[in-house]
């Protein structure tokens, strides 16, 4: 009985998961695999990707032409539902509005969280990354390397599906052979961008994304993924095959019917229902961690959104994966005696150390793509290629003013026409209508190129959340009060970012849309824009100065692990879900350890 | 419109003016007398089913409203070899329904088209003594080359100037996001296929990007 309500829960199970995204997918489905009895709670609704998502739907079919709208943010087709920047009956606070001192905090009430709408970016992280107070002075070291990830990694990447290819550059992995898929071959604008990007000094190399650019490997992966657990590894052999490989259409971020991409829902969850062990329950709004004897954390305590009423589940281990703010708000508002200030809060660092990517963009229009025939080019998405961040040395000489780096990804090609696709294009038709207009539009229709930065942000005393000592959400749970900051670190680096992306868009002969920003804190995009929040609860090498060991267990609470973003020490460029996934893997198999050793 | 708005604009429009506002949404404009019906769709709308203008909110345009909009709307989209008009592809059912949403981005829309609307008509009035619609062509081009663009928009046009470019993004995205718009840019993907090309090598050499041999290879930078 893998979806259970709170009426059917078992008395007690080893192991609860709160939330089912990438961490908690990732850690369920490592933990059920393995034996261990699971219940996973998900504050949203049971979703299903193979009934619910709107495959080669188009814009007229659509509300709006499938504009975006406050009830759905990324457009009416994307995958997210009950989630956005504002969730109804879910405030939390700013203590800030201006575009320099906001954070906006995105969620995603709904089965599998924000993997059902996410670009599927799937970068490692690289050794430096690991280490940039060693590197720089600057920031936190994580209390790992990237040699105890690397295997994580490995394993993740074949689980997934991940394409990209090995290039062998600085502070960018390979993958051990048989991870990756083969990248998709290049679209038209990516190749030119190659080709000038190139003749400035800034590489072009495949992206890596979570599609299945062909069939998982089901006869050689499933030894390496559960070596010496044969039952797992049919198991997983047996859902692998029925993925389907992308069919190059209908884009990613509605999710996919036939499970082409990463979403928890499509690929962790079906295998770890599949053994038997894990139990879900959907509309349990996690409330705090209850602690019992010995100061061990006894179970969670729920809001059966259905009912309204509070619920209990006990386990001999908790796991929070509720996103980075969510965990970390479940552990401020678990007060007891022992924690006034919440659980596992000895040190003072729940909610500290808050940090986000920083996003800049700018767009422009190319003459050599004008009036070009047609072409299929909808692809994977997106990301058929990116750039790295490549300056190491001149950042290491300090001759950039910004300590860290920045990767970039690209927009072009003949996209699916939408309400955007030919507006806003007076600055390049002098304001034509009529058969003008309609000659205009074929002309300039594919011709237009987007660049997208996205940089690490180093922590900052300024920029953390707590709990609002007033504001409740609509079940009685406090809520949490955003404070945030960036410093020149970010805003330098977002003005690099624009000067970059105007000399290529020059390069290529072409003409920026606007101007490039010279001023950072203007070009920088707004704290919790780029959904990429991670930290709160961050890892480390003592208890005074962080929450969690390099396993994700609490440092206060032996049975409380974190699983998601939370734990994070550094922000690198590296968009962090893959690194979600090879930390909550690694922490699974030391829980499942140390249950084996009876040490918890 | 009002009759103190329609004077401003008209002031505006004949006697060099300096820039009036905009009529703040709900204030000063017809849009204060037709407030938009219902709730929007929600946080968790069906994704999968096929939707019409007018099946989640009441439609506010009037039948002169939705003549002046389909004149104006041909007017910037009209039939050509290729494809045909605006209207003909829906797009005044797709205005009316976006004028209509109770969203904050399309409220702040409805006063803009709902008063520059009204403005196009008493403009043909004040030049031709008959409605934008029912004017001669010439007419109505001699109307919108005053106003087709903000950048070199008269002073007293600026206003109208700003209400025309918001109509013609609003006009060519609701044209060329259906299947009529789809085939005039020649879209040709939402289909599936069993692989991935990318682009034709005659493409690639034409605009000198591959030898041809090694297309798919994309290689790191020189430094």
């Amino acid at each position: 009985m893998p979806f259970v309500t709170s009426a059917t829960l078992a008395r007690r199970y080893d192991v609860i998961v709160v939330g089912s995204g990438a961490a908690g997918g990732q850690s369920a489905y490592t933990l059920s695999l393995e034996g261990a009895k699971v219940l996973m709670l998900e504050a949203g609704r049971k979703y299903d990707p193979e009934s619910e998502t709107p495959m080669f739907q188009t814009p007229d079919q659509a509300p709006l032409r499938a504009a975006s709208t406050p009830d759905k943010r990324f457009g009416f087709y994307d995958a997210t539902v009950d989630g956005g920047w504002e969730v109804p009956g879910e405030p939390y606070v700013q203590t800030a509005h201006d575009a320099a001192g906001r954070f906006d905090w995105w969620r995603a009430r709904m089965l599998g969280g924000r993997t059902n709408h996410w670009g599927r970016i799937a970068l490692r992280n690289g050794p430096y990354d690991f280490k940039g107070h060693t590197r720089d002075g600057l920031g936190f070291d994580w209390p790992l390397s990237y040699s105890d990830l690397a295997p994580y990694y490995d394993k993740v990447e074949m689980l997934v599906g991940v394409y990209g290819s090995n290039d062998g550059l600085e502070n960018t992995p390979d993958s051990a052979p048989g991870c990756l898929l083969p990248p998709p071959t290049p679209i038209l604008s990516d190749l030119l961008i190659a080709q000038r990007a190139r003749r400035l000094g800034v590489p072009v190399i495949a992206g890596h994304r979570a599609v299945l650019t062909q069939a998982l490997d089901f006869n050689t992966s499933p030894a390496r993924l559960h070596p010496g657990n044969p039952g797992a590894q049919q198991l997983i052999a047996a859902d692998m095959q029925r993925r389907a490989a992308c069919i190059w259409a209908t884009p990613c971020s509605r999710g996919c019917s036939i499970r082409a991409n990463y979403q928890s829902t499509t690929v962790h969850l079906p295998p770890a229902l599949a053994s038997g062990n894990l139990d879900i329950v959907t509309d349990a709004m996690a409330h705090e961690i209850t602690l019992g004897r010995h100061g061990l954390a006894s179970g969670v305590r729920f809001i059966d959104k259905t009912s309204g009423k509070e619920c209990h589940a006990a386990a001999r281990v908790v796991v929070l994966a509720a996103s980075a703010c969510e965990s970390v708000r479940i552990l401020l508002n678990s007060r007891s005696a022992r924690f006034p200030s919440g659980l596992a809060n000895s040190s003072g660092k729940v909610g500290r150390y808050l940090m986000d990517t920083v996003g800049s963009s700018l767009g422009g229009q190319i003459p050599l793509l004008e009036s070009l025939p047609p072409l299929n080019e909808d692809g994977a998405s997106e990301s058929h290629v990116y750039t790295p961040w490549w300056l190491y040395r001149e950042q290491l000489a300090g001759k950039l003013g910004f300590a860290r780096g920045y990767h970039i990804e690209f927009g072009g090609g003949k996209r699916m026409p939408g309400l955007g696709t030919l507006a806003g294009i007076e600055w390049l038709t002098g304001g034509s209508y009529g058969k003008k207009f309609k000659e205009d539009a074929r002309r300039y229709y594919g011709s237009f190129v987007s660049f997208d930065g996205r940089g690490e942000m180093i922590p900052n005393k300024g920029s953390y959340c707590e709990i609002d000592p007033q504001v409740k959400d609509k079940w009685g749970i406090p809520v949490l009060r955003f404070h945030w900051k960036w410093s020149q670190q970010e805003t330098r680096q977002a003005a690099h970012m624009q000067q970059t992306f105007k000399a290529i868009i020059e390069a290529m002969g072409g003409r920026v849309n606007g101007a490039a920003q010279t001023d950072g804190a203007k070009a920088i995009q707004a704290g919790g824009s780029i959904i990429h929040e991670v930290g709160g609860a961050i890892m480390g090498k003592n208890a005074q100065t962080s929450v969690t060991n390099r396993w994700g267990q609490t440092w206060d609470v032996k049975n409380v692990f974190l699983a998601d973003g939370a734990v994070f020490a550094s922000n690198a460029d590296k968009n962090p879900t893959l690194t979600i996934m090879a930390l909550a893997w690694r922490g699974a198999d030391h829980v499942l350890d140390l249950m084996r050793r009876k040490e918890l | 419109m009002d009759r103190r708005t329609t004077i401003k604009w008209m002031l505006a429009a004949s006697a060099s003016m300096p820039l009036l506002q905009r009529p703040a949404a709900g204030m000063d404009s017809v849009a204060a007398a037709a407030p938009a019906q219902g709730r929007g769709y929600g946080t968790d709308p069906d994704l999968t089913r096929i939707y019409h203008s007018g099946d989640l909110w009441p439609l506010l345009l009037t039948p002169a409203q939705r003549r002046t909009a389909g004149a104006l709307c041909d007017l910037i989209i009209p039939a050509d070899a290729v494809s045909p008009s605006a209207s003909a592809a829906g797009v005044v059912d797709f205005l009316a329904e976006w004028v209509s949403a109770p969203y904050a981005r399309q409220e702040a829309d409805r006063s803009v088209i709902l008063d520059g609307l009204a403005w196009m008509d008493a403009e043909a009035i004040r030049r031709f003594g008959r409605e934008f619609a029912t004017l001669e062509e010439a007419d109505q081009h001699q109307i919108c080359a005053d106003i087709c663009s903000e950048q070199n928009a008269q002073p007293a046009f600026a206003q109208a100037a700003k209400f025309f470019a918001r109509y013609r993004d609003l006009t060519a995205g609701g044209y060329y996001s259906t299947a009529l718009g789809r085939k005039d840019l020649q879209y040709i993907g939402n289909v599936p296929l069993k692989s991935f090309a990318g682009p034709p090598l005659a493409l690639l050499q034409k605009l000198g990007l591959e030898s041809g041999t090694d297309r798919a290879r994309v290689t790191p930078g020189e430094t």
